[in-house]
C-alpha cells in the first residue's frame, strides 16, 4: 500500500463523481476546439495534456514493453469552487455534441464541503424540490354537462381580467357616489402578472424585453398584463414614459431607488399600476433582499443611489417599523398620497401561519388595496440555501384559509389577494394560476416560469444553474456583465412574453369553457376543484377524487 | 332543461291554465316536479284582505301540524282562514304529505309599532324560524312563503297530476299573478325547497339552466350575515336573493339587477352614458356575476314581473299577450297555451342585454337594454 501522503485527499477533496452534475465528455468526437471552456460560467471544465500508456507486444529485450502518447482533453475541476452547475452552455457551444453535464443521482457529496471559508451556501434560483407541485395535483373536475352545456372556448367571449385594488361593498360605494366622496382606485388586469424582479437581478436587456412585450400585450393584443419592479427602482426613462401604467412599483425595506421614483413623480404621464409594499418574501421568509456586489455595476449604483462593487442587503424588516399595524398604516397612507390616492397600495408578505391576522388588519385599513402571498416556492436572485430550502409556508393552504376567512367575513370582494410561489415550477403555469384563483386567489405573480418561458432561464429543480446571485447567468438574464446581458436580444425576450401571455389567455379558456364560465375569473369557485390527496382535500376545502 | 311559465293578469285567473301551458310544453322537460307562486290571491270561499299574510307550507306528520298550530298561537297570529285543499294524496309519489297549508292570519297587535321594514324582517324570520323547526324535527315541516298577498305550492311528480292532486282544477284559488316551474332540481338532491320558484321578503325569481357561478355567489351572500340568505339546495335561489338584496337592500331600481348580474364589458362601458357608474357598479357587485345560461323570470310585491336573459343568451324566453294580461314562458307554445287570443307577431324574445318589465297595470311591457342611459341619481 502507498504512503497516505502520495494519495492527494483533503476534508474537502471530490472527485468528478461527488458533484451534482457530472460533466459527460466524449473524447472520440471531440474536435479540442475550446468552445466549451471558453464559455463555460464556473470554469468548471478545462482542457489538460494527458498521457496515454500504449502497450504493445515486443519480442526484443532490449525495447521497453510499451510507449505513451501524449494528447489533449477535457477534465471536470475538482474544486469546490469550481463546480459544475449543470447549466449545458458547453452542450450548446459543441460543434460536435461531444460534452454534456449529467444530473448526479448517485451521490451528490459537494453539499457537504461547500460552506469552505466558513460561508454558508449562498445561491439563487429556486427551491429544488422536483416532482410535481400540489397545484399540479389539482384537476377541474366540476364539468358542464347537459343544463349548463360547456362553452366553447374559440368562440365565446370570456372575460378572464380581475381587479387589483380596494373594492368597496356595494352600500358603501352608493353612499360614496352620491356623497361625491373618494372612491378607491381600482385596476383592471390579466390575473398573470410578471412578479417582482428587480431591475438590479435582471439584466437590463431582460427588462427592456420584458417591458417592450408587457407594452405589446395591452396595446396590440389587449391582455392587460401588468409587471412589478421588485426592489431597486425603475430605470427614470421608464418613469417618465406612458409604459410606468403597466409597472407595479415595489417598496422594501432598503428604499433603494425611491430617491429616483420620488424625483420623477412630478414628470409622470401616467400613474403607475400600483405600489407593492415588500414585508417579506416566500423564497427567503423573515429575510431582507440581497443584491450582491458583483451585479451593483455603474447603472445599478446610480439608480439605486449607492456605491459601485458593494453587497446591497435590505434588512429583514422596515425600518420605521414600530408595530406592523402602524408601520402598514402609515407606509400605505404615505404612498396613496403620493399618488393622491389613484393609486392601489399593497403588501407583499411572505406565506405564514400569521397571514390571517395580517389580513385581518388590511380589512380594517380603508387605504389596503390588496395582500400578496409569496409561498415557499417563490424564487430570488439570491439567499442563502437554507432559507430558500426550508423556510416559508406552501402557497396553496395559506391562499385557501386566508380566503374562507374573508368569506366568513363577506369581505372577500373588497380586499383581493394575490398568490406566489412556484406557480408554474413545473411549467403548468395556467392550471397551477387558476386553481390558487379557484381557492380564493384573485391572481398570480410568477417570476421563475417567466425567465424560463420568455428568456430560457435555465434554472431547473435538480439545483441547475442557480447562479443568479453571482451575476454570471450563461443566458444574460441575471447578469449586469455586458459580455453575458448581450447573449439576451430584448426584441426576442418581447416576443417569448407576449406569446407566452397569448398561450396563457388560450389555456385559461380552455379550462373556464368546459366549467361554464365565461362572465367572470371564477375567484373562489372550489367547487370545480379535486385532488386525490384525502388530506390534501379536507385542508382546501375541495373534492376529494379518486 | 326546466320549463317556465308566468302569466299576470289584471283579472285573477285559475293556476290551473298555467299548468296547462306547462303541459304544451312538455317535450322540453322531464316533469319530475311543480314549483307554484300564486300572487294577487283571490278565493271563492273566502273575502281576502290583500294585507294579510299567508303561510303557505307542509306539515309531513299530524306532530308537525300540531307544533305548526302552537308557534303560530304563541306570535300572536290569530287564523283568518284555512283553504282546505281537495286534495287527492293517491296522485301524489311522496307518501309523507299529511297536509299542505294554505293559511291566512292576522298580523299581531303588537307589530302595529312596527315600521314597514321591520314587519317584513318579523315576517321572514317567521318563516324562517318554521323551516328551522322542521329542518330540526327530521324534516317533517316544509315553509315555503309567509307574506301577503302570496301563496306557494311545490311538489315532487307530473305537474297537471300534481295541479290536479292539490285540486287546483277546481278553481277555488285565483291569482292576478302565476309562476310555474317544472322540475325538480336534479342537480343536488331532490329536495322540496330546491324547486323554484324561490321566495324572499315578497321577491320571487325562477330560472331554467344552470348557474355555474353558484357558489362564490352563494359564499358572498352568505357572507352578508342576512338572515334570509340560506339554504341553496339549488344554484338557482342565489337569482332571488341577488334580486333581493339589489332592491331592497341596496334600493336600487329593477334595471340595476341586469347590470348586476350580467354586466357590460368594459368596452361597452366606455361608451355608456353612464359608464363610469356602471364601471363601479360592477366591481362593487363582481362577486354577484352569474355565469350559466339562465332566462331569469320573477316577479315583485307590487305585481311587477321581469324577465332577463343571461349574457350569453343560450336559454330561450318569450313575452306576449295583450294590454292587461301577459304571458311569459321559456317556449312560445307554453305563451300560446296561456293566452290564446294575443297577436302572436307582436311576441317578444328578449337577447343578451335585454331586461323585460311588466309593470303593475300591465298595459304593456317595456324592452330595456342595458345599454340605455341608467336611471338613478348616483349615477349622474
Amino acid at each position: 500500500m502507498v504512503s497516505i501522503r502520495s494519495v492527494p485527499s483533503t476534508p474537502s477533496s471530490l472527485a468528478a463523481g461527488d458533484f451534482p452534475w457530472v460533466i459527460e465528455h466524449r473524447e472520440d468526437r471531440c474536435t479540442l476546439c475550446g468552445r466549451c471552456t471558453a464559455v463555460c460560467p464556473v470554469n468548471a471544465i478545462k482542457l489538460m495534456y494527458m498521457r496515454q500508456r500504449m502497450p504493445k507486444l515486443v519480442l526484443s529485450s532490449s525495447e521497453r514493453g510499451s510507449s505513451f502518447r501524449t494528447f489533449v482533453g477535457i477534465r471536470q475541476r475538482t474544486e469546490v469552487a469550481n463546480r459544475c452547475i449543470g447549466c449545458g452552455t458547453c452542450e450548446k457551444v459543441c460543434p460536435n455534441q461531444a460534452i454534456r453535464p449529467q444530473p448526479n443521482t448517485v451521490s451528490d457529496r459537494h453539499r457537504f464541503v461547500n460552506t469552505q471559508g466558513g460561508e454558508a451556501w449562498k445561491r439563487g434560483g429556486r427551491r429544488n424540490e422536483p416532482g410535481p407541485s400540489l397545484l399540479d395535483k389539482i384537476s377541474f373536475n366540476r364539468i358542464s354537462m347537459l343544463t349548463d352545456p360547456a362553452l366553447d372556448a374559440g368562440r365565446h367571449e370570456f372575460s378572464v381580467n380581475t381587479l387589483l385594488g380596494r373594492v368597496l361593498s356595494p352600500e358603501e360605494y352608493l353612499r360614496r357616489q352620491m356623497a361625491g366622496e373618494w372612491i378607491p382606485p381600482v385596476r383592471e388586469i390579466f390575473p398573470f402578472i410578471i412578479g417582482s424582479m428587480s431591475f438590479g437581478a435582471l439584466s437590463p436587456n431582460m427588462w427592456l424585453g420584458l417591458l417592450q412585450g408587457v407594452a405589446y400585450c395591452n396595446e396590440v393584443l389587449g391582455i392587460p398584463v401588468v409587471m412589478a419592479t421588485g426592489e431597486g427602482g425603475c430605470p427614470p426613462w421608464v418613469l417618465r414614459s406612458p409604459f410606468l401604467k403597466y409597472i407595479i412599483l415595489q417598496i422594501a425595506s432598503g428604499y433603494f431607488g425611491w430617491d429616483e421614483i420620488i424625483r420623477a413623480i412630478p414628470d409622470m404621464q401616467c400613474e403607475p399600476a400600483a405600489i407593492e409594499i415588500k414585508y417579506g418574501q416566500g423564497a427567503k421568509p423573515g429575510d431582507g433582499g440581497l443584491l450582491m456586489w458583483f451585479k451593483v455595476s455603474k447603472m445599478i449604483a446610480r439608480l439605486r443611489g449607492v456605491p459601485e462593487d458593494v453587497d446591497l442587503p435590505s434588512p429583514p424588516v422596515h425600518q420605521t417599523l414600530y408595530s406592523i399595524e402602524e408601520s402598514v398604516m402609515k407606509m400605505i397612507q404615505s404612498m396613496s398620497m403620493a399618488w393622491d390616492f389613484k393609486v392601489p397600495v399593497y403588501p407583499k408578505i411572505s406565506g405564514s401561519n400569521s397571514a390571517k391576522s395580517v389580513l385581518n388588519n388590511l380589512v380594517r385599513n380603508p387605504y389596503a388595496s390588496a395582500l400578496l402571498i409569496d409561498g415557499i416556492d417563490g424564487g430570488t436572485g439570491a439567499a442563502y440555501n437554507v432559507s430558500m430550502d426550508a423556510m416559508g409556508h406552501p402557497i396553496a393552504s395559506n391562499v385557501r384559509e386566508c380566503y374562507l376567512d374573508l368569506c366568513a367575513q363577506g369581505k372577500q370582494n373588497e380586499i383581493p389577494i394575490f398568490a406566489a410561489g412556484g406557480v408554474g415550477k413545473n411549467g403548468n403555469v395556467t392550471q397551477n394560476g387558476l386553481a390558487l384563483i379557484m381557492l380564493g386567489a384573485s391572481g398570480v405573480h410568477m417570476g421563475k416560469y417567466i425567465m424560463q418561458a420568455a428568456a430560457g432561464c435555465l434554472g431547473s429543480e435538480q439545483n441547475r444553474c442557480n447562479v443568479c446571485n453571482v451575476g454570471i447567468c450563461p443566458k444574460g438574464i441575471t447578469s449586469q456583465n455586458p459580455k453575458l446581458y448581450r447573449r439576451l436580444d430584448p426584441d426576442l425576450v418581447a416576443e417569448r412574453v407576449a406569446e407566452t401571455f397569448m398561450a396563457i389567455n388560450t389555456e385559461m379558456k380552455k379550462i373556464m369553457a368546459p366549467l361554464g364560465r365565461s362572465q367572470s375569473l371564477p375567484i373562489g369557485m372550489s367547487d370545480a376543484l379535486g385532488i386525490a390527496d384525502k388530506a390534501a382535500a379536507d385542508q382546501l376545502q375541495i373534492k376529494y377524487v379518486c | 332543461m326546466c320549463r317556465l311559465a308566468l302569466k299576470t293578469a289584471s283579472e285573477p285567473f285559475s293556476p290551473y291554465t298555467v299548468l296547462q301551458a306547462m303541459e304544451a310544453m312538455q317535450e322540453g322537460y322531464d316533469g319530475s316536479g311543480l314549483g307554484l307562486l300564486l300572487r294577487g290571491l283571490d278565493f271563492t270561499d273566502y273575502s281576502y284582505n290583500a294585507r294579510d299574510p299567508v303561510f303557505s307550507g307542509i306539515a309531513h306528520t299530524e306532530a308537525a301540524l300540531h307544533r305548526f298550530n302552537a308557534f303560530m298561537q304563541d306570535r300572536g297570529f290569530d287564523l283568518k282562514y284555512d283553504h282546505e285543499f281537495e286534495m287527492d294524496l293517491f296522485k301524489i309519489e311522496a307518501t309523507d304529505r299529511h297536509k299542505y297549508i294554505l293559511r291566512v292570519f292576522k298580523t299581531p297587535k303588537a307589530w302595529k309599532s312596527l315600521t314597514q321594514d321591520e314587519i317584513d324582517l318579523e315576517m321572514m324570520l317567521t318563516r324562517l324560524a318554521l323551516r328551522k323547526d322542521g329542518e330540526e324535527n327530521g324534516g317533517d315541516f316544509t315553509a315555503f312563503s309567509f307574506w301577503p298577498d302570496v301563496a306557494m305550492m311545490k311538489e315532487v311528480g307530473w305537474p297537471l297530476d300534481v295541479g290536479e292532486a292539490l285540486g287546483l282544477d277546481s278553481h277555488r284559488i285565483k291569482s292576478r299573478v302565476c309562476m310555474a316551474q317544472g322540475r325538480q332540481n336534479t342537480n343536488w338532491g331532490i329536495n322540496l325547497y330546491a324547486c323554484h320558484p324561490f321566495f324572499i321578503q315578497g321577491i320571487a325569481s325562477m330560472t331554467n339552466g344552470e348557474n355555474t357561478a353558484f357558489l362564490p355567489i352563494k359564499d358572498w351572500l352568505s357572507g352578508k350575515g342576512f338572515p334570509g340568505y340560506i339554504g341553496y339546495q339549488s344554484d338557482s335561489e342565489v337569482f332571488a336573493h341577488i334580486l333581493h338584496y339589489v332592491v331592497k337592500q341596496l334600493k336600487l331600481p329593477l334595471e340595476a339587477y341586469k347590470h348586476i348580474i350580467t354586466p357590460l364589458t368594459t368596452e361597452a362601458l366606455k361608451d355608456h352614458p353612464q359608464g363610469d357608474f356602471l364601471l363601479g357598479l360592477r366591481n362593487v357587485c363582481r362577486r354577484l356575476i352569474i355565469d350559466g345560461p339562465n332566462a331569469v323570470i320573477a316577479s315583485l310585491p307590487d305585481e311587477t314581473c321581469l324577465l332577463a336573459m343571461d349574457a350569453k343568451k343560450m336559454r330561450p324566453a318569450t313575452i306576449g299577450g295583450k294590454p292587461g294580461e301577459w304571458a311569459i314562458a321559456s317556449e312560445m307554445c307554453g305563451v300560446a297555451a296561456m293566452i290564446p287570443d294575443r297577436d302572436p307577431s307582436l311576441d317578444y324574445q328578449p337577447m343578451r342585454e335585454h331586461t323585460i318589465i311588466v309593470p303593475p297595470d300591465r298595459q304593456e311591457f317595456q324592452i330595456w337594454s342595458q345599454f340605455d342611459q341608467f336611471p338613478l341619481p348616483q349615477a349622474a
